[in-house]
């Protein structure tokens, strides 16, 4: 199962602030998270791999990005 | 493509793009910018309000080439790199607010955040006390991010929205160059001109002009935000942005030393004042209007360009907020405060809490 975060449309850093947030809270091994503008692609990459997770799919979908991070093994 | 995309979006991107900055701005200074304000989006903007004639204050008028170019640069970049997205919806009239609140406190401090750094690269030591208030008030802004404040969704919408702010940005650009500065006359054509003061320090108008979309480029391609900067370190203790703020503090200290252009101290410093707590308050209120609309003021010239009409909405905010600040006595002047300076503060506090405490996620 993966944990699945819709950012599209948010200002920052909401987008930032929600993948952090599903990440404290324990997410699964898969996170996806749905943005609608490069800028956001780009800070919820920085952010999510700060806290081990690696990007391993962008797939251009609808307007905007499906971002699938898997957590790193320590 | 690929290639520049990660450059500037990696560390070093950040802090090469602020660097840059640091030195355009002092050398625009140089080239005869006010002193300390080789760029500042609150100052041009209201400048910009000025010569449009929305308020009559007749040492700020100059339809500032900087800003024109800043939407059209980044509009530029956007295009280039496929980021153009029209976009907007997201409570447009709750952002115009928290940009009029933004101008009136940036002006209360004489300078938004930009022009901070940059008066403390001129030795300006006012700035201490407004940088102070600009962190406490972006603090405030992260809490009620934190407890889950959200201006909501934006949609995508018909490219019209997008165009329009860029499209204004031509218009301005056509008004500079059909009615051109005339030596010793305060009116050409619609445009006003200052004949003294801050608004009548400029450097060449297309040096100006491509200044701004030199930046415009590069700020629109590394998302360089001086808001973004203080509220990451604060919410998240993440310091990609602030890299680029710094890079611009360190760099245009160091052309000011160059260029004699440093000279520390509070009194007397190029259009400042030393009212400290005034200082913090305005800069406080810039501040957490600045992190309620999700980005500084440059930002928001970017994101328009980028075609996000909420920023749209935000930057014509700031542009009535400064008429409002000089037609109703709410700016300060190297002498202090204006007259009704101090309510201005407390009642754009008032609006930036209640827009704070009622605009959250609804189930």
């Amino acid at each position: 199962m993966a944990t699945t975060i819709d950012a599209r449309g948010l200002s920052c850093p909401q987008p930032v602030l929600l993948t952090l947030e599903a990440i404290s809270a324990g997410a699964e091994e898969q996170l996806v998270v749905l943005v609608d503008t490069d800028t956001s692609r780009e800070n919820v990459t920085r952010a999510a791999s700060s806290r081990g997770y690696r990007s391993s799919e962008v797939k251009a979908e609808d307007d905007g990005y499906r971002l699938t991070f898997t957590k790193s093994r320590p | 493509m690929e290639g520049i995309k990660a450059f500037f979006a990696s560390r070093r991107g950040i802090i090469a793009v602020g660097l840059a900055i640091g030195v355009i701005a002092a050398l625009l200074q140089k080239f005869g910018n006010p002193a300390n304000m080789g760029i500042c989006v609150a100052c041009f903007e209201r400048d910009m309000a000025g010569a449009l004639g929305l308020h009559r204050a007749e040492v700020v008028q100059y339809l500032r080439p900087e800003i024109i170019g800043f939407v059209l640069g980044s509009l530029v970049a956007a295009l280039a790199f496929k980021e153009f997205r029209p976009r907007g919806g997201s409570a447009p009239v709750v952002r115009f607010v928290l940009g009029a609140f933004a101008m009136i406190g940036a002006l209360v401090f004489l300078g938004c955040p930009w022009r901070a750094v940059l008066r403390l690269a001129g030795g300006d030591g006012n700035a201490l006390l407004g940088l102070a208030g600009l962190t406490t008030g972006i603090g405030v802004g992260a809490l009620f991010l934190k407890n889950g404040y959200t201006l909501g969704r934006a949609q995508k919408t018909s490219a019209a929205a997008g165009w329009l702010l860029p499209l204004i940005m031509v218009g301005f650009l056509v008004l500079l160059l059909a009615n051109p500065q005339v030596a010793e006359q305060a009116k050409s054509g619609v445009l006003f001109y200052s004949l003294k003061g801050p608004g009548a320090a400029h450097a060449p108008l297309f040096l100006s002009l491509a200044a701004g979309l030199l930046i415009g480029v590069l700020a629109q391609r590394s998302r360089f935000c001086t808001m973004g900067a203080i509220r990451d370190l604060l919410l998240f203790r993440h310091t990609h942005l602030l890299g680029g703020f710094l890079a611009l503090l360190v760099a245009a200290l160091v052309t000011n030393l160059a260029l004699g252009q440093f000279h520390w101290g509070f009194d007397k410093q190029p259009v400042a004042h030393s009212q400290h707590l005034w200082n913090f308050a305005g800069m406080a209120l810039a501040g957490l209007a600045f992190a309620l609309a999700g980005g500084c003021p440059g930002r928001q010239l970017f994101m328009a360009g980028e075609g996000d009409g909420d920023a749209a909405v935000f930057v014509f905010g700031m542009i009535v907020g400064a008429a409002f600040a000089h037609n109703f006595g709410l700016a300060s002047s190297p002498a202090g405060i204006g007259p009704n300076g101090m309510a201005a503060v407390l009642v754009g506090l008032a609006a930036c809490l209640f827009i704070g405490f009622t605009m959250r996620k609804t189930a």
